[in-house]
């Protein structure tokens, strides 16, 4: 009888219970979106460059040797000589020494010229080497081969045998088509990293393409590097002598200590987003007394009858209450699919902008708390009514019409 | 073993404060006692205090001395749980007014009645629609139901439980002559075969003529017109 009573009242005030239920959904989709969107986007980009400890690359910004190097953005500041390459790679510390080189794309998509080390173990995650989906096979050094990754692979329509002229530059210009013509030979791995969505060749490939300035044939635009297990001075001893002491090259390290330096330049923006979906609950809170007050005021009557039929006052806590509860599950659930609806924007928009995996649904404790705390809020915003309700004269209910 | 009488009051008093802080007694009532399926008019004109009467037996208000038992059991002096429990159990009460609610379905409104008494029972509650012959209306919602017919619904509603008592307050207030002598009719009729007692409180000549005994609250009624304690 409970149910039904609080499912009919629902439906008698159907409009301020929607506009309640909207705002709870609101309110929690906010939540959701901003703390887990944040933490999955900076578990998202640790987890892509979790494969390497440093990038030495020309003198510049540190975050720029990141995103170019491991994220395949902006430009590289410049360029490291074969000889430094060889330098850092003969450290005893150094496990991997990867060399890269970028500066052509096709149709937008990066080309990234790489040692054939990428795909000998290399593991871009605890337990992940890098792979090559069946029927394909590596490229081969030196030759003018491709092996494309699974997004690019997807965006394009490629597959293994297809063959393409690359354009000059890191963006697209239709006027500046190479004339050499490259071969994929495989399609990689899925790796939920930005490597699915760039062209990975070999590093010849892209240093003696026509048009590209023969003095550099050899030279880099960045080393990418892991330390060997247990290495832990290593970064410093780099650091020391790279940033510190020397003056023409960059170590990016820790990298996880760059990234979290960008996240922190949007702080702001995240805190800002934090006090909407604060206040956005703020008002669901209040919505939700408005509605259970209003609708609790206009069955006065209704409440003093069914504590004439033999209620007891609980039970119209009870029904006040449960109504302020339904509102508020309504909207945790429409609240879940709301967040659900932003968080595969995003996946979808980290995906194809930065390869970044993005994992909506992976635990986090505001994935508890929001709800809890939407919950909450209901049930406070219902403790007034039903404390109305509770105190309510049965005599004085029926009184304009007995 | 003796069966309790239905109704029982003694020494009741009741008054209200008045703006200046004295109170106004309303009722002072000696004795008044129901047997078992005895049936009762109270006549009284508006503003004597049937309503508050009746709702003291209901125990949905408080005396401020005296006793009131129905079936037994004590509903003064009782914990408001209790006489609660006794309202569902034992009495059943139907206003002028009706109080149907409008979001439930004559069905799901006699349901109601059953709820808090003997427990929610669909059937039983069909059973007690048809008695009153609308069985045929039963997912109707208030609103889609002649005035008689609301009354017929509030009369299930109030016998459902099969109560000892049924207290009627101007049940044929909203009601043309000729429904009102149905509703009246339907009233002693179900009281009877159910056996339980009934009280109903009207001006109505027409309904205090249908009853063998009519009680006047002007002369059962002890308290000084007007007076103040206090």
């Amino acid at each position: 009888m409970l149910f039904l009573l609080i499912r009919r009242s629902l439906r008698q005030h159907l409009v301020s219970t929607a506009v309640a239920v909207l705002l709870v959904a609101l309110g929690l989709g906010l939540i959701l979106s901003v703390w887990v969107v944040r933490a999955q986007a900076e578990q998202g980009f640790a987890r892509s460059a979790s494969g390497f400890d440093a990038v030495l690359g020309a003198r510049g910004s540190k975050l720029q040797l990141v995103l170019n190097g491991l994220f395949h953005q902006e430009s590289s500041p410049g360029n490291v000589t074969a000889e430094d390459f060889q330098d850092v790679k003969a450290l005893p510390f150094v496990d991997r020494a990867i060399p890269i080189v970028v500066g052509d794309n096709f149709r937008g998509v990066r080309l990234v010229g790489v040692s054939d080390d990428w795909f000998h173990d290399l593991e871009y995650a605890p337990g992940h080497t890098y792979g090559v989906e069946p029927g394909g096979r590596p490229f081969q050094p030196g030759r003018k081969e491709a092996v494309v990754g699974s997004l690019a692979a997807h965006q394009l329509g490629w597959s293994v045998g297809t063959s393409f002229h690359p354009f000059h530059g890191l963006d697209y210009d239709p006027n500046a088509q190479h004339s050499e013509s490259f071969t994929v030979v495989g399609v990689l791995a899925p790796t939920g990293t930005p490597a699915d969505r760039v062209i990975w060749v070999p590093l010849e490939g892209v240093q003696r393409l026509g048009g590209h300035d023969p003095a550099a044939f050899t030279e880099l635009s960045a080393v990418l590097i892991r330390f060997k297990p247990g290495a832990q001075a290593a970064g410093f001893m780099l650091d020391q002598r790279y940033n510190r002491q020397g003056r023409r090259l960059t170590l990016a390290w820790p990298v996880a200590s760059i990234l979290a330096d960008l996240f922190s330049k949007f702080a702001w923006f995240e805190q800002a987003l934090q006090a909407l979906a604060t206040m956005v609950a703020v008002v669901a809170g209040t919505s939700v007394f408005s509605s259970v007050y209003s609708s609790m005021s206009a069955r006065r009557r209704d409440l003093a009858i069914l504590r004439a039929v033999g209620a007891h006052r609980s039970f119209l806590i009870a029904a006040v209450l449960g109504e302020a509860a339904c509102i508020g599950l309504l909207g945790c659930a429409l609240g879940f699919g709301l967040y659900g609806l932003i968080a595969t924007t995003v996946q979808e928009l980290l995906r194809a902008r930065m390869g970044v995996l993005f994992e909506p649904w992976a635990w986090n404790p505001s994935m508890a708390w929001g709800p809890a705390l939407m919950l909450g809020l209901s049930l406070a915003a219902g403790a007034v009514p039903a404390w109305r309700a509770y105190r309510l004269s049965v005599a004085d209910g029926l009184a304009p019409l007995s | 073993m003796d069966t309790p009488d239905a109704l029982m009051i003694r020494d009741l008093t009741k008054s209200y404060p008045t703006r200046t802080g004295a109170r106004v007694e309303i009722l002072r009532i000696p004795a008044l006692g129901l047997a078992p399926g005895q049936q009762v008019a109270l006549r009284g004109e508006s503003g004597l205090g049937k309503t508050t009467l009746l709702q003291i037996i209901a125990g949905i208000l408080e005396p401020d001395g005296g006793s009131v038992s129905v079936g037994g059991a004590a509903v003064t002096g009782v914990s408001e749980a209790r006489r609660d429990r006794i309202r569902a159990e034992r009495m059943g009460y139907i206003f002028q007014t009706f109080n149907l609610l409008q979001g439930l379905t004559a069905l799901e409104n006699v349901d109601l009645g059953l709820a808090f008494g003997r427990g929610a029972d669909p059937a039983a509650a069909r059973a007690a629609l048809e008695r009153v012959g609308l069985a045929h209306r039963a997912h109707f919602h208030p609103r889609q139901l002649s005035t008689g017919q609301q009354q017929r619904v509030a009369i299930a509603r109030a016998l459902a439980n099969r109560p000892c008592l049924i207290l009627a307050d101007e049940p044929t207030g909203n009601l043309d002559a000729p429904r009102s002598r149905e509703v009246v009719q339907l009233l002693r009729e179900s009281a009877s075969a159910l056996g339980a007692a009934l009280l109903v409180a009207s001006h109505d000549p027409a309904v205090l003529g249908a009853f063998e005994d009519v009680v006047d609250l002007a002369a059962l009624n002890q308290a000084p017109r007007q007076a103040e304690v206090g």
